[in-house]
C-alpha cells in the first residue's frame, strides 16, 4: 500500500530541529536557574526566536519538497536518534510557535510577578512550564524514535499536570491528580509496547520500523497498548473522564494551552504510529474501531457541552467532541487501493481540523478567561450583555464557535467537508452522517454562548472590569486565524505532502 | 543449571508473594514496606538475567528513592487521618485491567523471536571511540544521548510541579518540618557515621560506571540517600527552595550537558557529537556534574515542597 520508507539521510538545515527542541529546553533551565521576573523575560525572549526556527523549518520544506533530518551524535539509527520534520510536523511546529507566543502575550495580565515580590509561585511556575510545554511537543512532533518520544510524552505530562492545580484550589488539585493518573498509565502502556517493538524488530526507529514491521500478535498487542495509552493522554472518548474538570479549572490560559495543543501531542503519535511506524494497520477493522471512538467523543462530548450551565467546563467538553474528528482519519485514509485523492482530502482534512481547533480553542478559552474576569464569574444564565460590554472578545468567542460549528468559510467548514467527501468517496456514509449531526450539536452548544452575549441585558451590568485592548486583539487574532485556515488548504496540502509518501506523489509542485 | 532454574523459582514465588504483600496491605504503610521488598526482589531478578546497571537503578530507584516516597506519604495520609480505600468496584475494575495487561503482555512475550534481534553487537563495536568500557554508559551519554538529557529535564519539571503545591505566602521556603537533633538517638550516629563512606560508595560507582555497572543515577541516589539521612538525623537541614545556589545546582547537570551538546556543532561537526580523543573525558565531566544535579532534585522530591516561612 504504501512505498517502503527508506531510512533518511541527513539533510542540510536539519540543525533547526535541533533549535526547534533545545531553544524552548534552554529556556526552562535558565528560567528555573534565575527565577522570578526573569521567568517571564526569558518566555518572551524565546517566543520570537523559536517562532522563527517554526518559519525556518516550514519554509526549508516547502522550498525543498522533502523533509529535514538530523542525525544525533552524527549517528544514524538504529543505534543512533534521528529527528525529522515531514510537513505534518511542521504545520504542528508552526501551530504551537503561533498559539504559545499568542498565550503568552496574553498571560502576561494575569501572571506578573507583584511588585516588592522577587519571586511568586504561580508566575514562576507559569512561564517555566509554558517553554517546557513547547519543547515537550518539538520532541513529540520532531522525534523519530519511540523511546525519545515517550521521553516527550513525560515531558508534556509533567509539564500540563501543574497547571492544572496552579490557583491551588482542592477541586483543581483533585483534577489535576487525576489528569496525572490517567497519563501516567497512558505512559506505562507506551512504553510497554516501545519494549515489544524492540524485543520484536530489535529498533526503535520510526522509518526503520516501517520496513520491518509486519501483522502478527506481538506486534498487535504493542500497538494496542501504544495506542490505549496515548488515547487516555489525548483524552478521546471513553478515556476523556479527566478532561472536563482538569481543563476547566486551570486558569485561562492554561486551559488555553492545555485543550489547544496539550491533546495534539499524543494524536499525533497516533497517527505517527499506525501510518508510520505500522503501515496497513488502516486496512484492519481496528480503524474501524477508533472511527467509532470517535464518533462517540463526538456525540457525547457535543450533548453534555450542551447541558453545561458555566462556560469553561462547556468549552471543555467541546474539546472532548472536537477530539473525535481527528480519528475519523483511520478508517477514511486506510483501505487497499484506495485513489490517492482521497487519501490527500483525509490528511489535509485531519490536519487542518486539528489546526483550527487548536487556534479555535485557545481563542475561545483566552476569550473565556476575559468574560469570566470581567464579569465575576462564567455562567451562561448570566451572560446577557457581554455582547456591549465587551464586543471585540465576544466577536472573536463567536468567530472562533464559527470554525468549531463547520460553517463556512473556517477552517472548521474546510476540515469537516474533506472528512464528508472522503467518506462519500469510500462509501462510508455512516462517517459523513456523524459530521453532520456533529456540527449541528456544536451550533447548539454555540448558540447557547452566542444568543445570551448578544441580547440586551434585562438590567444594567453591574460595574464590569473591562480588559486590556491588547489581550482582547491576541484573543481576536487567535480566532482570525482559524477562520481563515478555510482558505488555504491547498497551500497546506502542498505542505503536508512533504515526506507523506502516501499522498506526496500526487501533488503538484 | 538445576540450581539455578530453583534459584529462579523461587524468586519468581518471592516476587508474586510480594506483590500480592502490596495489594492486599490492610493499610498504606504496609503497603509501602512491601513495595520496597517487591522492589529489592526485582533487584535481584534483573541480576540473575544478567543486567546490573538496571538491577542497581531497580535496588535504588524501585525500592529505595520511590519507597521512601512512599512511606513519607502513607505517614503523612495517616496523621491527616485522610486514608481512604478504593470502593469495590473500582478494585474489581483494577483487578479486571491488570490481569488484561498481564495477559496481553505474557501472550506478546511469549511471541518474541529467538533470538531476539539485538543491538548490543552494534553498541559494543561503536563503543571504542567513545573510550568507555561499559556499553550502557555508552547508550545513555553516547548513543541515546538526547534522552538521557531530556529525562533530567523531566526530573526538574517533576520538582517544580511538587513545589507548585506550595500555599503562596511559603513560596521560597524551606520544605518539610525542621528535625530535631537529639544526640543520645541512635540515628543520630548514624546520620555522622555513614554519609561519609555513603558519598565514597556514590562516587565509586559514578566513576566505574565508565567501564562497569554503574554511572550518574544510581551515584546521585546514594550521595542523596546519604543527604536525607544526614537531614533526619537533624544534623542538616534542607535549603530553601529560593536559594541561588540550589537552583543551580538542580539546573548544572543538564545545563552542562546541552552546552557540551551545543559545543558539538562547532568543535564534532555536530549536536552532541564529541571529537575524537575527548569523549571519556568529556562524557565523565558531564556524569560527575549530573550526579550532583540528580542527587539535589532527589533529594528536594523527597523533601516536598515548602513548608516553612521564607528566608526575609
Amino acid at each position: 500500500m504504501m512505498a517502503p520508507a527508506l531510512p533518511d539521510m541527513p539533510t542540510a538545515g536539519g540543525f533547526l530541529l535541533v533549535l526547534a527542541i533545545m531553544l524552548p529546553i534552554a529556556g526552562v533551565l535558565l528560567q528555573f536557574m534565575l527565577g522570578g521576573r526573569q521567568a517571564e523575560r526569558i518566555a518572551l525572549l524565546v517566543m520570537p526566536a523559536g517562532l522563527a526556527v517554526a518559519v525556518a523549518v516550514t519554509a526549508a520544506l516547502m522550498l525543498s519538497g522533502r523533509p529535514l533530518v538530523y542525525h544525533l551524535g552524527n549517528l544514524a539509527p538504529p543505534l543512533g536518534l534521528a529527528l525529522r520534520a515531514d510537513g505534518f510536523s511542521a504545520l504542528m511546529l508552526m501551530t504551537t510557535a503561533l498559539i504559545v507566543s499568542a498565550i503568552g502575550l496574553f498571560a502576561r495580565a494575569d501572571f506578573a510577578t507583584p511588585t516588592g515580590t522577587v519571586e511568586a509561585r504561580a508566575p514562576f511556575v507559569f512561564w517555566t512550564l509554558l517553554l517546557a510545554l513547547w519543547g515537550a511537543l518539538a520532541v513529540v512532533f520532531l522525534g523519530q524514535d519511540l523511546f525519545t518520544l515517550y521521553v516527550g510524552l513525560e515531558l508534556l505530562t509533567f509539564g500540563a499536570v501543574p497547571l492544572v492545580s496552579l490557583d491551588g484550589r482542592a477541586e483543581t488539585l483533585t483534577a489535576a491528580l487525576r489528569y496525572l493518573l490517567f497519563a501516567l498509565f497512558g505512559s506505562a502502556l507506551f512504553l510497554a509496547g516501545t519494549v515489544l517493538f524492540y524485543g520484536e524488530y530489535g529498533t526503535l526507529d520510526i522509518a526503520l520500523l516501517a520496513t520491518r514491521t509486519h501483522p502478527d500478535t506481538t506486534s498487535a498487542i504493542a500497538v494496542a497498548m501504544m495506542t490505549a495509552g496515548l488515547l487516555a493522554k489525548t483524552a478521546l472518548f471513553p478515556f476523556h473522564l479527566w478532561l472536563p474538570p482538569a481543563h476547566a479549572g486551570a486558569p485561562a490560559p492554561a486551559s488555553a494551552l492545555l485543550s489547544s495543543l496539550v491533546v495534539k501531542g499524543p494524536f499525533f503519535l497516533v497517527v505517527r504510529l499506525w501510518f508510520g511506524a505500522m503501515p496497513g494497520l488502516t486496512d484492519l477493522p481496528a480503524a474501524q474501531l477508533l472511527g467509532a471512538l470517535g464518533a462517540g467523543a463526538v456525540l457525547f462530548g457535543s450533548v453534555l457541552a450542551l447541558c453545561q450551565p458555566r462556560l469553561k467546563p462547556l468549552i471543555a467538553y467541546s474539546t472532548v467532541a472536537q477530539l473525535g474528528y481527528l480519528f475519523l482519519m483511520f478508517p477514511l485514509a486506510g483501505g487497499v487501493g484506495l485513489p490517492a485523492s482521497v487519501r490527500m482530502a483525509v490528511w489535509t482534512g485531519g490536519a487542518v481540523q486539528a489546526v483550527s481547533h487548536a487556534f479555535a480553542k485557545a481563542a475561545m478559552f483566552a476569550g473565556a478567561g476575559l468574560i469570566g474576569q470581567a464579569l465575576g464569574h462564567d455562567r451562561i444564565s448570566g451572560l446577557r450583555g457581554v455582547g456591549r460590554a465587551l464586543p471585540v472578545t465576544t466577536f472573536a468567542v463567536a468567530f472562533a464557535g464559527l470554525s468549531l460549528m463547520g460553517l463556512p468559510p473556517s477552517g472548521g467548514f474546510m476540515a469537516k467537508w474533506l472528512l464528508v467527501r472522503a467518506s462519500i468517496a469510500t462509501a462510508q456514509w455512516w462517517w459523513a452522517a456523524l459530521v453532520f449531526a456533529g456540527g449541528l450539536l456544536a451550533g447548539g452548544y454555540i448558540f447557547r454562548i452566542i444568543a445570551p452575549a448578544l441580547s440586551a441585558p434585562e438590567k444594567p451590568l453591574p460595574a464590569i472590569r473591562t480588559p486590556a485592548r491588547r489581550r482582547e486583539v491576541v484573543v481576536l487574532a487567535l480566532a482570525l486565524i482559524s477562520v481563515l485556515l478555510g482558505v488555504v488548504p491547498f497551500g497546506l496540502t502542498t505542505l503536508l505532502a512533504v515526506g507523506n509518501p502516501t499522498i506526496a506523489h500526487i501533488v503538484p509542485r | 543449571m538445576t540450581m539455578g532454574l530453583l534459584l529462579d523459582f523461587f524468586l519468581v514465588i518471592l516476587a508474586l508473594a510480594a506483590g500480592w504483600w502490596t495489594i492486599g496491605a490492610k493499610d498504606s504503610f504496609g503497603a509501602a514496606v512491601a513495595f520496597v521488598a517487591y522492589g529489592l526482589v526485582l533487584a535481584l531478578i534483573w541480576v540473575r538475567i544478567a543486567a546490573p546497571d538496571v538491577a542497581l537503578t531497580e535496588a535504588a530507584i524501585g525500592a529505595g528513592l520511590t519507597g521512601g516516597m512512599l512511606i513519607g506519604a502513607s505517614t503523612r495520609l495517616e496523621s491527616a487521618k485522610q486514608a481512604t480505600r478504593a470502593g469495590g468496584v473500582t478494585r474489581r475494575l483494577a483487578i479486571a485491567l491488570s490481569a488484561l495487561v498481564a495477559a496481553a503482555l505474557a501472550l506478546a512475550v511469549l511471541g518474541l523471536p529467538h533470538p531476539p534481534p539485538s543491538l548490543a553487537a552494534a553498541a559494543m563495536a561503536a563503543l571504542p571511540p567513545t573510550g568507555l568500557g561499559n556499553p550502557v554508559t555508552g547508550v545513555l551519554l553516547a548513543y541515546r544521548a538526547v534522552d538521557t538529557l531530556l529525562e533530567k529535564v523531566v526530573l526538574i519539571l517533576a520538582l517544580l510541579g511538587t513545589w507548585s503545591l506550595a500555599p503562596d505566602r511559603l513560596w521560597g521556603g524551606r520544605p518539610g518540618r525542621k528535625e530535631r537533633r537529639n544526640a543520645a538517638s541512635p540515628l543520630t550516629l548514624l546520620g555522622q557515621v555513614l554519609p561519609p563512606i555513603g558519598i565514597v560508595i556514590g562516587l565509586h560507582i559514578l566513576w566505574v560506571g565508565a567501564n562497569e555497572p554503574g554511572g550518574a543515577f544510581q551515584g546521585g541516589t546514594i550521595l542523596a540517600a546519604m543527604w536525607m539521612l544526614a537531614v533526619m538525623a537533624g544534623l542538616v537541614d534542607v535549603p530553601a527552595i529560593s536559594r541561588t545556589w540550589l537552583r543551580l545546582l538542580v539546573v548544572a547537570g543538564p545545563g552542562l550537558f546541552l552546552i557540551v551538546g551545543l559545543a558539538g556543532f562547532v568543535v564534532a561537526g555536530g549536536f552532541l557529537a564529541y571529537p575524537p580523543g575527548f569523549a571519556k573525558p568529556l562524557i565523565l565531566l558531564v556524569e560527575v556534574v549530573l550526579t550532583l544535579s540528580v542527587a539535589a532534585i532527589l533529594l528536594l522530591l523527597l523533601a516536598g515542597p515548602p513548608e516553612r516561612e521564607p528566608p526575609r
